[in-house]
Formats: structure tokens, sequence, C-alpha cells
């Protein structure tokens, strides 16, 4: 893949300038903490955090790649897969089996999305897909806590939660993290291997990039897209297992959504690359802007600061970091 | 048969440019300001008042004022709740800073004011569409609610973070705020206001302004080819929009719930108004109304639903139920007629016109 200069600049002023920024604010302002392993524990914990709002934004990308839908369910198929998972594990069954047991209910999921909803929607405007999304999300978040119950549940993977000490014991760092943000790499490399050289890999990219053309090669478009909302299901499945397993499994979860919007705003909405660089710049800049400049306007900055990032981004560079520049004609 | 636009002679421009033209609908709009003027407040009691037609009176506006941005300019937008919350501390505010000031010119500042930030927030327009815009509104409706509860100022330092309408009157002693008002008295002051806004929307929709939003909604770029100005067409749709939100917001503060904090304007809120227009018909003032009214009493109808059947379910399945039931039903209503119940009600309006032929 050809990554414009563009784009290399811009990732090393965003980086350059959340060191500048904090180190700035240290020297010349009272009540900022300032050192530099302090910086590099709190900027290593926004990174493996943003790991996580990458996985979640994984989700949307593939979906919008293969069929143009904004999938704003995603965060509720988050909090399905990791409430169903608990709830195969509390019924006896081992973890393993719970977990191949949900990808199955996932692909199901898939399967029924497309049968009863978007075969439906097929040639409705961009809107009307997204409202159905919405509509999804709905029935899920509520469909996953009738069927296991609202209460927070705990999912327990037998990985400690211990901080440990790094690089001669001057930067704490959280084993958990560390091990998710392994296994989010895992995954995005497994996925872009799984575009790149299996067949239905290569089927999914011809979709993405046009319908017909695909259609007219012998694509079945809706098997396409069951295969991809089944993807999709399973990247939310790791990410509520992560998820799941740091917070618990609550309806918060499905809210982590949210999150990944401005990271795919800064990644572009088509880019598998792009959610994972905007994952980490968002999870970075935000733990950064909370802990060293949040105390100058009162606090809590951790709500909005990644839209407003976004936002300001947006002004600048409208299609994303690795967004396809749409030029639009009459 | 029962419907017909044929046989009405008009003989000056007045009676061409009329909103209603046909006398038929002249009539129907008449007996519906009759029954919400009249009617609703001999028959309904103040459960109906102040539970059931004046939430719908107070969503029906933010509505129309999203369906303005949305609807007919084509500028999705999920600040909905933001703004709202804009009106309803900006009338607290003025409320209180100025005592002696009329209920109605704190209303309207509040909704003067809520159109600047509006504005404001309606310049990342320009250079961004769709999904994009929303997120960019997503980031108004998270600052706005956090600034409203990080800074004390805005709620004259309440150690709860609510804020309690203080009492203010119309006219001389007739008190629509505060515990001395009595629900009709609101439900009335809502009515008049919830009138007099919509019958504005309803002339600027179809005058230039109106008509430039509708060329931008349906192609930016040809729009601005023939000669639409871009920037202040889109930040004229956020300023009205935000305005009609504002105005909702200080109504639902004020006048509804009567005291209120930041959170009843979260993300939720404009995604239920999002909802409303959507299942309502999107770029329609009928459908700001009808969506407002179907998702204000299909919960309600959810919740009595079981005990009808004489089921009694515990709470929190109800309220999962509801959460399903209101999902299934977006997607119905998506698939059966994704132009929301303005066009069913277009669709009978043609029908009876046929009436008893097919076609």
């Amino acid at each position: 893949m050809k990554v414009e200069r563009d784009v290399i600049a811009i990732i090393f002023a965003a980086f350059g300038l959340m060191a500048l920024v904090p180190w700035v604010a240290g020297q010349t302002l009272d009540g900022v903490f300032f050192t530099w392993p302090f910086f590099f524990e709190v900027a290593i914990g926004g990174l493996l955090s943003g790991v996580m709002y990458s996985l979640v934004a994984l989700g949307f990308v593939l979906i919008f790649k293969a069929s143009g839908v904004f999938n704003f369910a995603q965060g509720a198929m988050v909090l399905f897969a990791a409430l169903t998972l608990v709830g195969f594990n509390e019924a006896g069954l081992p973890m393993w089996a719970a977990i191949v047991m949900t990808l199955g209910v996932m692909v199901i999921q898939a399967l029924l999305i497309e049968r009863l909803v978007l075969r439906h929607l097929i040639n409705q405007e961009h809107i009307i897909l997204f409202m159905a999304t919405i509509g999804i999300a709905y029935f899920l978040d509520g469909f996953g806590q009738t069927l296991w119950g609202s209460e927070v549940k705990m999912l327990d993977l037998g990985i400690s939660q211990q901080p440990g000490f790094y690089f001669n014991g001057t930067i704490l760092i959280n084993d958990f993290d560390l091990i998710a943000a392994a296994i989010a790499g895992a995954l995005v490399i497994f996925l872009a291997l799984f575009f790149q050289y299996t067949a239905i890999g290569r089927a999914l990219r011809a979709v993405a990039d046009d319908h017909q053309a695909a259609l007219s090669v012998g694509i079945a478009l809706n098997r396409i897209w069951v295969i991809v909302w089944a993807v999709a299901g399973g990247v939310g499945l790791v990410a509520g297992i992560l998820w799941g397993s740091k917070l618990g499994v609550q309806f918060s979860l499905a809210l982590v959504a949210l999150k990944a919007l401005p990271v795919l705003i800064l990644g572009g909405f088509t880019s598998v690359p792009g959610a994972i660089i905007g994952g980490l710049i968002i999870g970075a800049g935000e733990k950064i802007a909370e802990v060293f400049i949040a105390p100058l306007l009162g606090g809590g900055i951790e709500d909005w600061f990644a839209y407003m990032l976004a936002l300001a981004f947006l002004i600048v560079r409208p299609q994303g970091l690795f967004g396809e520049k749409i030029i639009e004609r009459v | 048969m029962f419907y017909r636009e044929a046989g009405v002679f008009k003989t000056s421009y007045a009676a061409d440019q009329a909103l209603l033209t046909i006398p038929q609908d002249r009539r129907f709009m008449a007996v519906i300001l009759a029954i919400a003027f009249i009617g609703i407040p001999i028959t309904a009691n103040d459960y109906w008042l102040s539970a059931i037609m004046m939430p719908f009176l107070v969503l029906s506006l933010a509505a129309l004022g999203l369906n303005i941005l949305t609807g007919y300019a084509g500028q999705l937008s999920l600040g909905t709740g933001g703004f709202m919350a804009t009106g309803a501390f900006a009338a607290y505010k003025l409320a209180t800073a100025f005592p002696d000031l009329n209920i109605i010119p704190v209303i309207l500042i509040a909704g003067l004011i809520t159109t600047a930030v509006g504005i404001l927030f309606g310049i990342p327009s320009l250079r961004i569409k769709g999904f994009y815009l929303a997120v960019a509104t997503l980031a108004a409706q998270f600052f706005l609610i956090w600034m409203f509860n990080k800074f004390g100022w805005f709620t004259n330092y309440s150690a709860s973070g609510v804020i309690d309408a203080p009492p203010r009157a119309v006219f001389a002693d007739i008190y629509v705020t505060g515990t001395e008002a009595t629900p009709l008295a609101k439900y009335l002051f809502t009515l008049t206001v919830v009138v007099v806004l919509t019958l504005l929307a309803k002339n600027l929709v179809r005058s230039h302004i109106g008509r430039a939003w509708m060329a931008i909604r349906d192609m930016d770029v040809a729009a601005e080819i023939i000669g639409i100005p871009m920037l202040a067409t889109k930040l004229k749709a956020f300023a009205v929009s935000a305005f009609y939100c504002g105005v909702a917001g200080a109504l639902w503060a004020f006048l509804y719930t009567g005291a209120v904090e930041p959170l009843a304007f979260d993300v939720n809120r404009s995604f239920q108004v999002l909802f409303m227009i959507i299942i309502g018909g999107l770029g329609s003032i009928l459908g700001a109304f009808l969506g407002a009214a179907f998702i204000v009493l299909l919960p309600i109808l959810l919740n009595n639903a079981p005990g009808l059947i004489g089921l009694t379910l515990p709470t929190d399945l109800v309220s999962h139920i509801e959460f399903m039931v209101f999902g299934a039903l977006i997607i119905f209503f998506l698939i059966v007629e994704p132009h929301g119940l303005a066009r069913l009600w277009a669709i009978t309006k043609e029908k009876l016109r046929r009436w008893p032929f097919p076609y």
C-alpha cells in the first residue's frame, strides 16, 4: 500500500504534539505534574486502550467497506456477544466451548440481519440504512438483556489485572493491557491475511471496490454481506471479551461504540490500518489530555476530547488519514 | 370522493398563496386546533395534560427543529440534546438574573442564545457532510453537556447540578412555571408557542430559504452552481434548527419537568428526536408531530400492555422488552415505509380522493 507523505507527516506531528503540549504545560503552569517517565506511563496506557478502540472501529470499517452501511449496531454487537459468552459460560460450558458457541450465535445473527433487514432495504438511502442499524442496536440491547439479565457480570480470563514494572522499574504498565494489545494485533494480522489471500477475502475487496462490477463477475452480494456481518460479529466478540474482562460485562459496553466514531473519522471510514492508527492516536491523545490538560479545565474532558480532536481534524482533512478522497461530480 | 383538490377557484394572489388552499383542509385544521385548544383542556385530566401532552408538544417542537436541519437541509445532526440543554440553561440563567423579565422574552432570548451556539457548531458543515457531520455534531452534544455539568455558574452553583424553574407568570397572576402553575396553564402556553412556531416553520420551508435548503439537500454541488450561497444557507438551517431546539429545551426545563439536570439532554435524547423525524417522515412538518406522538405514546403503551392482558412482569424486563419492540418497530417502519408516517398520511389522502375506484 502506498502511503502519502502527508499522512506520515500528520502522524508524526500528532505524536510530537502529544509530547510537546504536556511538556510545555508542565514547565509553565502550576498544578500540572510532568516528568518523562510519568508521561511515558500515561502515553503507553493510552496507546493500549487505543488498541481497544481500534478493535471496535475495525468492525465498523469491515461492514462499511463491504456494504456501505454505517453500522451503528457494532457496539450493541459487542455487548450482545459478551453477554452471550458469559451466559454460556455460566450455564456450565468451558470457556473455549462458550467462545465457539458464541461465534455460532454471531453467524446466525449475521444471517438473520441480512435476511430480515438488509435484504429489504437494498437501494435505500444511506441514512435509512443507518437508521435501520440503530433499530438493530436497540433490538440487540433489549434482546441480550432480556435473555441473559442486566446485572453486571464478571468475565475472568485468568489474566492478572495487576500492574507490573517495566524498563528498570520506572514505568508502570498493566499486564492485561499488554496481552489485550497482543490479541488485537494478532486479530488485525489475521484479518489482513484473510483479506489478502483467501478467495472470500478477494471477493470482499471486490465488493468494497465496486458493487456492480463484483455482481457482474458472479459474486453473490447477499452471501458477502452475511460473511462480512459475521466477521464483524467475530471482531465484536473479541472486543467484547477484552472490554468485558476489563470493565465487567454490562450495558456501558454498548457505549464504547460511540468512542469508535472519532477513531473512524481520524483513520478514514474505509481503511483497516486507519482504524488501528486512529485508535492509537485517539487513545493516547485522550489519556494525555486527561492527565496533563484537564486539571486546567476542571477535569473530565475524556467525554468530549476525542470528538473535538476528530472535529478539528475533519476541518483540515475531511477524508481522514487513509480514507479515499471522494470527488463528486454533478 | 371524500377528498378533492378540484373545484377550488382562486380569485386573488393572496388566496393562491394561502397555507391551506383547499376548503376541506382548512376545515380539518380548524377542527384539529379546536380539539387542541378547547376539546383537550375540557376532557383531559391533569395526568394526561402533564405526562402525555406536554412531552408530546415539547418533543414535537424539537423534532420540528431537527427536521428543518436534517429533513429539509439534509444535514444529519446528533446534537439536538446539546442544543436543548443550551436552551434550558440559557433560560434558567436569564430567568434568575432578570427576575422581572416576562417568561416569553426569556424563552425567546434563550432560543436566540442557542441559535448562536448552533451557528458555531454548524461551521464545520461547510467542509463535511453525512456521517462525518453527525460525528461533528456529536462533539457539540458531549461538549455542551460536559460544560453544563462542570461549571457551577450555569446552575447558579446548585450542589446537585439540578436547575429549578422559578415561578413566572405570562400575565398578572397566570403562572405557567413553578409550583403554582396549573397543568392546564402550562399546556395552553406550550400549545400556543408550538402552534406559532409551527406556522412560522411551515411558511419558512416554502419560502426561498426553504427552497434553498431543499436544493442543498438534494444535490449540494448543483445548488451551488445555480447560485445558492452554501455557507449562508447551511448556517441558516443550523440557526433556525437550534432556535427551535433551544425553545424546546427551555419549555422542557421550565414547563414540562420544572427541574432538570444536564443528563436529561444526553445523547439518548438526540437519538430519540432523530427517531421521531425518521419515523414521522424526513422533510415534513406533519411528520415531526406524527413521529413525536408515536415515540411518546409507544413506551406508555408498552408499559401498560402487560397489565391490560393480566400479566405482571418485573420492571427491568419490561424496559428490555420495550427496547426490543422499539428496535423492531423502527426496522419494520423503515422496511414498509421508508418515508415515514407522513407519507402514509399522503397515501391515505390519495386513496380517499379516488374511493371507491381503485385507480
